[in-house]
C-alpha cells in the first residue's frame, strides 16, 4: 500500500454505507461535480447480493492522468456503517483520511496512529435539524456529501446547480438537500482543516466526455442499431440492459399520435425461453436479442447451438458475473469467454465481442446485430460487471445519421421473381454465407428450418456427404468471419520490444496505467487489445512479433490464451498468463507486479 | 410410410377457394410416419380448414419441437415458412416470430411429451401471454420416437405395449391450459373430422392462443388393449359437448342459427364462432363450469370434446404491449433510431 500524501487529482475515496439508505444519489452527486470540476472520475459499486440493509461501498477514483483502473488503495474513507467499521479502518492507506459519525463513541481498540480520523456527528446534526425519521436517515448521507465537499474542496457552486438540476421538479428537496450539504460542510469548515492534502482542483475540460455504465450504453445501442423485440430474464448483473432498452424505447419509439409501442419486450419464463423468441423475431426479419450473464448463456446454449447449425441472427449481450454456477453475482470476472466461444453440443464456434468500456457497449451493440445478419449466426458481446453496472467517464457518443443496418443477404419478391427456385443453404458467393428469404412476404421463398441434419438446398438428410458439405461451409463463413469482425486495437511501446501484452474486456485500464508504471521501471511492451473472436489477422502478427506475450485475464482458467493456443498453437509457447478472478476487478498494481515478477525476477525478489 | 408419390398435375374441375388456390396447393411433402398414424388425419383436417379459410400461404407460418407430431408441418402448406425447432420450445420461437410479425398466422404443432413435460414451463407462458396462434398438441400418450415410453398425458391405470402399468397421474391439457387462463381450449379427435376441421378454424379465427388437444392414436405403440388412447377406447368413450362452426366476416349470420342452446361468438375480425350446446350442462364461457365438467367426466374415464372454453376478449401479447398494427419488422429504419440529434440532446444529462 501506498502511503497518501498531498494527492490533487489523484486519489480514491471510498464511502462505506449500507444497502438501500439512499447513499447512491449522494455518491452520484459527490461523483458528478468532480467530473464538472474537469478531473477524470471513474465510479465503482462494490455492492452484497441483497435488497437492504447489508453493507455496500461505492468508490471513487479520481486521475489527472485520466487512468480508469481499479487501484488497491484508499486516500479517503467515509465509514459510515458500523458493521464494517473495522474493515474500512485497515482499508485506507498510511497517511490517508478516515471520516466516521462520531454521535456514538467508536472502540478505542479500533485505531490507527498512521492515518487520521476525523469524527462528524452526522446523526446528531440530522436529527437536530430534520424532523420525519426516513428524512434524517437520507439526510445524514446527504450531509456526508457536505463534510467531503469542504474536506476535498469540491466547488459548490457546482454542488448546488447538480442538486437544482437533480431535483428540478421538486423544489423543496433542493432546499433540503441543500441543508443537510451545508450542515456537514459548516461542520467541517470550524472544526478540521480544510482542504486536506488530498483534494480536488478545478483542472481541464470534460464537456467532450459522459458519465455512463456499460448496461445502460448497450441497451441504448440495442435502441440505436434499430433492435424491436428484446426479450429477456431478469439476471444481474445484466438487467440493466433491458432497463435502459425499455427506457430508451419509451422515450424515443412511441408514436406520437396514438401512444403505440414501435417495440415489443417480452420478460420471458426462463432464459430457454428468451432465446427462443430471439430466434423467432430474427427468423421473420425482426432484429431481436436478449441480455443475460453466464447462467443464462449455459441455459441457452441449447438454442445458440440450433442457430449456429440452421443460420439464424441473433445477439446475445452477456453481462459476465463470477461463476462458477450462481457464483457471486454482484462480483465481476471475465469467466464466460470458452462457454460463449463454443457454447452448445457438437461442433459449434461464434463471433464474440469484447467491449472495454460503455462507449464501445454502445457501438459494439450495434456492430453486433450487423454482424449477426450479414453472417447469419449467433453473436455474443462480452460486457461484465465491471463495465456493466459500474460509472465511467467515456468520450460522449456520436451517431452517424447515413448508418443503415445491414440486413445481410435477404432475398425479397422481386428477387425470387427472377429465380427458377430457391434454396436455402447453397454458396452462391463462395464466402459461406447464403441467403435467407423472410416468411409472410413470398411461397416461392419458403423454406424449412431445422437443425436435424440438413443439405445444402435445406432439405431433411442422413446422407454423410450432404451433412458433411453443410458443416465445412460454416467453416468458410468462420474465414469471412475473421475479415469482418473489429480489428483488434494495438499500442506500441516508446521503444522497440519483444515484449508484450494482450489484454480485452474491462482489463484494458489495468494495462493502460500498468504500462505506464512498468516504462518508468524500464519495461516497455506493445499491446495489443483483442476486440473479436474470431481473431483477425493482426493479432497472429502480434504474436509472431514478440518473444514473450503476456495475457492479462480476469478469469483462473486462462481463457483467453487457451482460445490463442488453439488457434495458434505453434507459437503457443510465447504465452504467459496473468490471471486475477477473486471478484474485484483487476488493478493496475497487479499487472505491474505480475509483469515485473517474470521480467526480472531477481529485482522483484 | 407410404412410398406412393402422388402426381403433381392440375386436376381438370378441381375446386378453388376464394385466392383461387387448390387444396393441393395446401398440401406439403410426402408423410414419413406409419400407415395410419393419427397425426396424418391431423394434418389432412388442418389442410382442409386452412384452404377453406383461403388463408395465403406465405401469411403461415409453421413451428414445432421435436417428436412424431412435430414433424407433421412439412407435411401441409409447402409454401408457408417452417420451423422445426428444438424439444419443448416450439412456443417461445413462435412467440418471438409473432412479435417480429404480428402479421403471420401462427400454427405450433406439438405433443404430449413435448408440451406436457419438457416443454411444460413454455406451454404455460404462451398461454398466458395469450400469443395470437393454433397450437396444436397432437396427443397419443407416447413416447413413439424412442418406442413406447409413456407421457405425462397417459392415464393411470392404463397400460404400455409391453404391458407395464402406468402409476402416475395423467397431466390433462386442457384442464391445464383452462386453468392457466387459456381464451380458446378445444378437444377432438383425429378420427373425427366432422368435429375437427371447424375447430381447427374457429381456433386459427380466434384472437389469440387456442389449443387444441386431438387424441391421435399412435398405431404402432398406443393402439392395444389397456390403453386409453387408442382408436377404440376414444371412439368408446368420446363425448361432444359442444359444437363449432366458424362463420366467415363476409356471410351474414341468419336467424336460425341463434335457435336453441346455439349462440354466436363475434370476433374482433368481424367472424363469427357459431357454439351449440350438445350437453346442456356444460358452459364454455365459464372457466369454473368447464373445470368442474371435466374433472367429473374424468372420473368416469369418458373424453370430453368439443370447443371446452373460450373468451375472445382476453388481451392478446400485442395488446398487452401496446405494439403498433404495423409488424415490427416492416417498420423503417427512420422510425426506429432517434438520430444524431437526439443522442446528443440526451446526454447532457449524463454530464
Amino acid at each position: 500500500m501506498s502511503e497518501t500524501q498531498s494527492r490533487i487529482n489523484d486519489f480514491v475515496l471510498k464511502i462505506a454505507t449500507v444497502n438501500g439508505t439512499g447513499s447512491a444519489s449522494a455518491n452520484g452527486l459527490l461523483m458528478k461535480a468532480m467530473f464538472r470540476m474537469g478531473i477524470p472520475v471513474t465510479g465503482k459499486n462494490l455492492f452484497p447480493s441483497n435488497i437492504q440493509g447489508l453493507p455496500t461501498w461505492y468508490e471513487i477514483r479520481a486521475s489527472h492522468d485520466g487512468y480508469m483502473s481499479y487501484l488497491n488503495r484508499v486516500d479517503v474513507m467515509v465509514a459510515m456503517n458500523a458493521q464494517t467499521y473495522q474493515k474500512d479502518l485497515d482499508e485506507v492507506s498510511p497517511g490517508g483520511f478516515l471520516i466516521y459519525d462520531s454521535t456514538w463513541p467508536r472502540e478505542r481498540t479500533l485505531a490507527r496512529d498512521d492515518i487520521t480520523v476525523l469524527g462528524v456527528p452526522l446523526a446528531k446534526i440530522c436529527n437536530e435539524n430534520f424532523s420525519l425519521a426516513r428524512i434524517r436517515v437520507l439526510m445524514k448521507n446527504v450531509a456526508y456529501v457536505g463534510v467531503l465537499v469542504a474536506l476535498l474542496d469540491i466547488d459548490l457552486d457546482i454542488m448546488r446547480t447538480l442538486l437544482e438540476e437533480t431535483f428540478a421538479s421538486k423544489p423543496k428537496l433542493v432546499e433540503s438537500n441543500l441543508k443537510a450539504i451545508m450542515l456537514g460542510y459548516e461542520y467541517a469548515a470550524n472544526n478540521f482543516t480544510c482542504p486536506l492534502p488530498v483534494r480536488a482542483e478545478r483542472m481541464g475540460d470534460n464537456s467532450g466526455n459522459i458519465l455512463i455504465n456499460g448496461n445502460e450504453a448497450a441497451g441504448l445501442g440495442c435502441v440505436y442499431a434499430g433492435a424491436t423485440v428484446g426479450a429477456w430474464y431478469p439476471i444481474t448483473p445484466s438487467t440493466g440492459v433491458m432497463d435502459a432498452f425499455t427506457k430508451y424505447c419509451h422515450m424515443f419509439r412511441t408514436d406520437p399520435e396514438t401512444g403505440d409501442n414501435l417495440f415489443c419486450i417480452i420478460q420471458a419464463e426462463d432464459e430457454l425461453a428468451a432465446a427462443g423468441m430471439v430466434l423467432g423475431a430474427n427468423w421473420v426479419g425482426a432484429r431481436g436479442f436478449t441480455p443475460t450473464s453466464g447462467p443464462g448463456i449455459s441455459l441457452m446454449s441449447e438454442f445458440i447451438g440450433f442457430a449456429y447449425y440452421a443460420e439464424i441472427p441473433s445477439v446475445f449481450i452477456d453481462v459476465q458475473r463470477v461463476g462458477p454456477s450462481t457464483g457471486m453475482p454482484t462480483r465481476t470476472q471475465q469467466c464466460d469467454v470458452m462457454l460463449c466461444a463454443y457454447a452448445s453440443h457438437g461442433d459449434t464456434r461464434h463471433p464474440i465481442l469484447f467491449p472495454a468500456n460503455p462507449h464501445e457497449c454502445f457501438t459494439m451493440a450495434v456492430t453486433a446485430f450487423d454482424l449477426a445478419e450479414r453472417l447469419q449466426t449467433p453473436v455474443f458481446m462480452l460486457s461484465d460487471l465491471d463495465i456493466g453496472m459500474n460509472d465511467w467517464m467515456v468520450p460522449e457518443l456520436t451517431w452517424d445519421d447515413n448508418y443503415r443496418p445491414d440486413r445481410g443477404k435477404v432475398l425479397g419478391p422481386k428477387d425470387l421473381a427472377k429465380m427458377d427456385r430457391f434454396v436455402r443453404y447453397l454458396d452462391v458467393d463462395g464466402d459461406g454465407i447464403t441467403y435467407r428469404t423472410l416468411p409472410g412476404e413470398d411461397p416461392k421463398g419458403a423454406y424449412f428450418v431445422r437443425g436435424s441434419g440438413h443439405n445444402r438446398y435445406g432439405a431433411y438428410t442422413e446422407d454423410s456427404d450432404a451433412y458433411q458439405d453443410v458443416i465445412d461451409r460454416l467453416l468458410v463463413k468462420w474465414e469471412t468471419a475473421k475479415t469482418v469482425v473489429p480489428d483488434a486495437v494495438i499500442s506500441k511501446a516508446n521503444q522497440p520490444t519483444r515484449l508484450g501484452i494482450i489484454a480485452y474486456g474491462s482489463s484494458d485500464g489495468a494495462v493502460i496505467e500498468a504500462r505506464d508504471r512498468l516504462e518508468e521501471q524500464g519495461i516497455h511492451a506493445n499491446y495489443l487489445r483483442i476486440r473479436a473472436f474470431p481473431f483477425t489477422r493482426e493479432v497472429m502478427d502480434f504474436l509472431h512479433d514478440h518473444d514473450t506475450v503476456f495475457v492479462v485475464e480476469q478469469n483462473r482458467d486462462a481463457q483467453m490464451k487457451s482460445l490463442l493456443m488453439l488457434e495458434y498453437n505453434h507459437i503457443a509457447d510465447r504465452l504467459v498468463s496473468i490471471l486475477h478472478y477473486n471478484g474485484m476487478p483487476i488493478s493496475s498494481e497487479y499487472v505491474v507486479r505480475d509483469v515485473s515478477k517474470q521480467v526480472n525476477p531477481e529485482a522483484a525478489a | 410410410m407410404s412410398f406412393i408419390k402422388r402426381p403433381k398435375f392440375d386436376l381438370p374441375g378441381q375446386k378453388l377457394n376464394e385466392i383461387g388456390l387448390a387444396l393441393r396447393d395446401y398440401e406439403g411433402t410426402m408423410s414419413t410416419l406409419c400407415a395410419g398414424c393419427g397425426h396424418d388425419s391431423i394434418t389432412a383436417a388442418l389442410i382442409q380448414a386452412l384452404w377453406e379459410m383461403s388463408i395465403a400461404p406465405e401469411q403461415l407460418i409453421k413451428l414445432s419441437g421435436i417428436g412424431c407430431s412435430s414433424k407433421t408441418p412439412a407435411y401441409f402448406v409447402h409454401g408457408a415458412h417452417g420451423f422445426n425447432s428444438v424439444h419443448g420450445r416450439m412456443p417461445s420461437v413462435a412467440t418471438g416470430a409473432l412479435a417480429g410479425n404480428r402479421d403471420l398466422i401462427g400454427i405450433g404443432v406439438s405433443g404430449d411429451g413435448d408440451s406436457l413435460s419438457i416443454g411444460f414451463g413454455q406451454f404455460g407462458h404462451v398461454i398466458r401471454r395469450n400469443v395470437n396462434m393454433l397450437y396444436l398438441i397432437e396427443n397419443n400418450g407416447v413416447y413413439a420416437l424412442t418406442k413406447g415410453q409413456f407421457s405425462a398425458s397417459a392415464d393411470a391405470g392404463s397400460t404400455s405395449k409391453k404391458g407395464e402399468v402406468n402409476q402416475m397421474h395423467n397431466i390433462n391439457a386442457v384442464a391445464t391450459a383452462i386453468s392457466m387462463g387459456a381464451s380458446f381450449v378445444g378437444r377432438s379427435f383425429s378420427g373425427d373430422r366432422e368435429q375437427l376441421v371447424p375447430m381447427l378454424k374457429a381456433a386459427i379465427a380466434h384472437p389469440g392462443c387456442a389449443v387444441v388437444d386431438v387424441i391421435s392414436p399412435c398405431v404402432t405403440f398406443n393402439n392395444h388393449e389397456g390403453s386409453t388412447k387408442s382408436y377404440t377406447y376414444t371412439r368408446e368413450h368420446k363425448m361432444r359437448v359442444t359444437e363449432t362452426d366458424l362463420i366467415p366476416v363476409r356471410s351474414e349470420i341468419t336467424a336460425s342459427y341463434y335457435a336453441g342452446d346455439t349462440y354466436p361468438v363475434r370476433l374482433h375480425d368481424g367472424s363469427t364462432i357459431l357454439l351449440r350446446k350438445v350437453d346442456p350442462d356444460y358452459d364454455p364461457t365459464r372457466r369454473n363450469n368447464a373445470l368442474g365438467f371435466l374433472e367429473r367426466y374424468r372420473h368416469r374415464g369418458e373424453i370430453v370434446t368439443g370447443l371446452l372454453f373460450i373468451d375472445q376478449n382476453v388481451p392478446d401479447m400485442h395488446v398487452q404491449s401496446r405494439t403498433v398494427d404495423t409488424p415490427l419488422k416492416a417498420l423503417g429504419f427512420d422510425r426506429l433510431n432517434p438520430g444524431s440529434e437526439v443522442l446528443a440532446k440526451l446526454q447532457q444529462g449524463m454530464k
